[in-house]
């Protein structure tokens, strides 16, 4: 303990010295990109309307499938709209929020003034509540046309229905179901005195809070967006570093690993309960909640080295997940600290049941879809899809005598020339982690046979899961695939051709600062790339 | 600033209107003129469009029948639409031409021939699938522009698409889809008491304010992302039309009677799950037809590369019908193929569901037409030559039934051509790269 925290000190120096000798000038310069127009997720959706209203309103219905595009949901949402379906569940939603934010619990919290008589239209005090609500709901204050549009709406709907909350309620049903909430809308804005273009204030403090926090700018962001802060470089940084330091960053670390992760998978993720008893939908939901948990523990509480979350062996425990892992804990209920034993195989993140899980069938392990997720999610490595008329009978057909583990099926599979040629990209990962089964159960055999868990992973090989965490841990691809995920997450969009130097440059900064999350998530989002617009972009100066 | 007026107006007419509206005189008056109407004149019933999607396909020696034409044999896949025979129209033959592009496993067979072209890669499909050409000819009037369902539990899968990441998504529970369409926003049209929703109005003002916004928008945006937004808007203006419909006295349907609130079933990929979920949302399904709540659905009773299976089984269908070897004495894979017959069971439950329905002379089904096709035609080789095709329900006598084809593969884009002209669309060719036709077939039209 004390000898990490020495190495945690040594490293905050090295990041100082790092900081002080690369400004930002250093960075490569890019040519900028496109203006982005990400339809709200689910995620940021929910967190807008706590972060907002209160954290007890509740937000019900179905929501649009979010698609994936280029590996995160964060760049398919730039390509999402709203279709009929999905455009009833919003209305509907929003009338249910409205109506809570108005309700008499609640409008004592929300509505600031008190209206010259509750049964009428009161236009002064329906701007307050809408000029307060319509700035972080559309995320820049009203322009007197809107602030006019909405308090308009708000009085024809108190005088229809003889009540001002009634009124209310319908203007910011109204407000919510408006595309300037549900679609993150950028602006761009000529530079005095120059050719070129960026994104207006309001629109950076947009891209960064989603990044961050995956929420809505919070006010003192704004009203930094409005005194033109966020346009020098020191008072991004002071903006930014107010953010890192906020509690609302975590939510913004899990937002990111749970996309990069393809954590929405746990959202259809179901095993067969006869085959695995312990399987339940808690097992399920405090599975992925582990892995976040030790993934902010690691990055944010313990500022680790992003490595380190493939070789840890200190995580957190539910008496719940206890019956999975076959592991002792003491709290009835919640969690706990929880350190597995260095004779244990589970080390680092792959070991996890939010791991070896996810990626199996629902009734068996798959060693071909846990390394295609390791090749895919980990290593932003592009496995190409099977051919279409492939004989995969021997690989799976447990009941065969020959093929009792998944080892020899596998083998038998890969002696087919046109499946090799991927298979052992992947094979080799995958089965290293066949200590666990389809659940993430700890088992020795299969069918009664031992089982091989050596694999190898781009030339190093290992003897079993442990071995490949560490494998995983020092290759530089883990390193990469992270940095660039991270900054096409917070640009909304996969990276340009000619960002490439840029992107390196990012990566060669987190690896001297000794890869630590929060110092790659400062670069990017004090970065000149991040916000920088393509010449050819928004209205000509 | 014109829109505000209008909002105003719109709002003080509907409001002053419900005043008068709920006088019973009135309504009596307008009763009898709509009520009689339909009864009397027989005035035309609408036509409605489907899709019914089955994961992985048959067994092509099992399933497709060997005689053409009418009175065509049922082998033994087919045997379950039976009953219904002459109500169905059986496609065998006619092909997903992948060009020059890569057969994608489980999609190219199914955009194919639901969009008119392949894909270039999981999920990359742009055209529009076809059930949404139709609900944007047929669906604006009704309450619902389309509706989708799917017994699986998932609410992604889905394959109506008006473009890439553009998915229609699909209500999976009895009870939320009976909520949507029968719940407290549902207009009987049969009943008496008709009285517009003050909350109703009020809903459709607001939406007036929304509009507002679209022109600050439109200015900034790039063109791909001033599609979406028409595309958002669009969407609202079927809700405002769904509003619309909900302040005005529905027609009489004398098919209609609402269906008794159905209770939670536990939903899944468990075979016994789907099945069951399958014929709750089909009845459901049913009634919002003949309760004219919409006129295009898609059904999805397992999903493309189906991981449908048995309770206790760690083996997919998918999986079987890649792993299982084919039995050297039967000649075919007799797990997968046991799945394949539950799929058909299941459509003929479908199809015997709507033709319960009595309206007008005939049935539900009748005064319908719905496209049941699959992802592959021979699962373990992907194939998608000759993908299976089904065509239920007469479209209000636009179609001859009873009918087997074959394509001699021909595109499969004739199929979805002809569907488009059956239900009035004026298109005279359809289908993207490699399978572009300006045939219909004409065999079916009656």
């Amino acid at each position: 303990m004390l000898r990490s925290r020495w190495t945690h000190t040594l490293l905050v120096a090295a990041t100082g010295l790092a900081l002080a000798s690369c400004g930002a000038s250093d960075a490569p310069r890019t040519k900028g990109g496109p203006i982005v127009t990400n339809r709200l997720t689910e995620g940021q959706y929910r967190q807008s309307i706590a972060d907002i209203f209160g954290a007890d309103i509740r937000v019900l219905g179905s929501f649009e499938p979010e698609v994936r595009a280029s590996g995160l949901l964060a760049i398919g949402s730039a390509a999402g709209t709203i279709t009929p379906s999905g455009f009833e569940q919003y209305e509907g939603r929003a009338r249910a929020i409205a109506e809570q934010v108005v309700d008499e619990k609640h409008r004592q919290a929300t509505v600031a003034c008190q209206p010259s008589s509750p049964d009428k239209a009161d236009p002064v005090c329906a701007t307050q509540f809408i000029g307060k609500f319509g700035r972080l709901l559309f995320r820049h204050p009203l322009a007197p046309s809107e602030l006019q549009n909405w308090v308009g709406a708000a009085g024809d709907a108190a005088t229809a229905s003889h009540s001002f909350y009634t009124g209310l309620k319908f203007a910011l049903a109204g407000m919510l179901t408006s595309p300037k909430f549900l679609f993150r809308q950028e602006t761009v804005e000529p530079v005095s005195g120059s050719q070129t273009r960026r994104l207006d204030a309001f629109s950076i403090a947009t891209r960064l809070s989603f990044f961050l926090w995956n929420t809505t700018p919070d006010d003192e962001l704004l009203t930094a967006a409005a005194n033109g802060e966020l346009h020098s470089k020191r008072g991004l940084a002071r903006q930014v570093d107010r953010m890192l330091a906020s509690s609302r960053m975590e939510a913004g670390v899990r937002a990111f690993f749970s996309d990069f992760l393809e954590f929405d998978a746990f959202d259809t993720f179901v095993k067969d309960p006869i085959i695995y008893p312990k399987f339940t939908q808690r097992v399920a939901d405090d599975a992925k909640e582990q892995t976040l948990r030790t993934i902010t523990d690691l990055l944010i509480e313990r500022h680790g080295d992003y490595r380190d979350l493939f070789t840890t062996r200190h995580t957190f425990m539910t008496r719940t997940l206890g019956m999975v892992y076959d592991v002792p804990v003491t709290s009835a209920k919640g969690w706990e600290p929880f350190e597995f034993s260095h004779d244990d195989p589970r080390e680092g993140l792959l070991s996890q049941v939010s791991f070896v899980a996810l990626h199996a069938h629902p009734g068996r392990s798959s060693p071909t879809l846990r390394g295609k997720a390791v090749r895919e999610l980990l290593l932003c490595q592009h496995v190409p899809a099977p051919p279409a008329n492939v004989n995969f009978t021997v690989v799976q057909d447990t009941s065969n005598p020959q093929y009792k583990t998944a080892r020899a099926r596998v083998t038998a599979h890969r002696t087919d020339a046109i499946c090799a040629g991927c298979h052992k990209i992947m094979d080799p990962i995958g089965l290293a982690l066949e200590n666990f089964d389809g659940l993430g159960q700890l088992r020795t055999q299969e069918n009664g046979v031992d089982i091989d868990a050596s694999g190898e992973l781009d030339g190093v090989a290992f003897k079993d899961a442990a071995g490949l965490g560490t494998a995983l841990h020092d290759n530089p691809a883990v390193s990469t695939c992270l940095v660039d995920s991270v900054y096409r997450y917070a640009a909304g969009r996969a990276a340009n051709r000619d960002e490439t130097e840029w992107v390196r440059w990012l990566n060669e900064r987190f690896v001297a600062n000794g890869y630590r999350l929060p110092e790659l998530l400062r670069a990017v989002a004090t970065s000149e790339a991040l916000f920088s617009i393509a010449p050819d972009v928004g209205p000509k100066p | 600033m014109s829109i505000k007026h209008d909002r105003r107006s719109v709002l003080r007419g509907a409001v002053q209107g419900a005043a008068v509206t709920v006088a019973l005189p009135f309504l009596d008056c307008f009763l009898n003129e709509n009520g009689t109407a339909l009864a009397s004149t027989g005035a035309p019933l609408p036509v409605r469009f489907g899709t019914w999607f089955w994961g992985l396909g048959i067994t092509p020696e099992r399933w497709i029948p060997t005689k053409i034409g009418k009175d065509y044999d049922l082998p033994v896949e087919l045997k379950y639409i039976e009953p219904f025979k002459d109500q169905i129209n059986v496609l065998s033959g006619f092909d997903v031409k992948i060009g020059a592009k890569t057969n994608i496993p489980h999609q190219t067979g199914l955009f194919g021939a639901l969009a008119g072209e392949c894909p270039l890669a999981y999920n990359e499909t742009d055209l529009p699938t076809i059930d949404v050409l139709i609900s944007d000819a047929i669906g604006k009037d009704s309450r619902f522009r389309s509706l989708e369902l799917s017994a699986t539990g998932n609410v992604k899968d889905s394959y109506s698409r008006r473009g890439r990441g553009i998915i229609n998504p699909s209500e999976v529970s009895p009870v939320a889809f009976y909520t949507r369409v029968f719940g407290p926003e549902f207009q009987d049209p049969n009943s008496a008491d008709f009285r517009p929703s003050p909350e109703v109005m009020l809903r459709k003002s607001v939406l007036s304010a929304v509009k507002e916004d679209r022109d600050d928008l439109a200015k900034s945006l790039g063109s791909a992302d001033r599609a979406r937004l028409d595309e958002y808007f669009t969407s609202l203006r079927q809700l405002e039309g769904q509003l619309q419909m909900e302040l005005e006295r529905p027609p009489p349907a004398e098919a209609c009677s609402i269906p008794p609130k159905p209770s939670e079933v536990t939903v899944g990929y468990e075979i016994d799950q789907v099945i069951k979920n399958h014929q709750l949302l089909t009845k459901l399904l049913a009634m919002a037809l003949a309760c004219n709540q919409t006129k295009v659905f898609n059904m999805i009773y397992s999903n493309s590369a189906s991981e449908v299976r048995l309770a206790g089984s760690a083996v997919t269908h998918h999986i079987y019908t890649h792993e299982e070897p084919i039995n050297a004495e039967l000649g075919y894979q007799v797990q997968a193929t046991w799945f394949v017959e539950r799929s058909m069971e299941a459509w003929a439950d479908f199809v015997r569901i709507l033709a319960s329905v009595r309206e007008g002379d005939g049935t539900l089904l009748d005064n319908s037409l719905v496209f049941a096709h699959s992802d592959t035609s021979f699962a373990k080789s992907h194939s998608v030559f000759g993908i299976p095709i089904m065509l239920a329900g007469k479209a209000g006598g636009r179609v001859r039934t009873g009918l087997h084809l074959n394509g001699n593969s021909e595109p499969v884009t004739r199929v979805g051509l002809t569907l488009q002209q059956i239900m009035g669309l004026k298109v005279d060719s359809w289908g993207g790269d490699g399978m572009p036709t300006s045939r219909p077939i004409t065999e079916i039209l009656a």
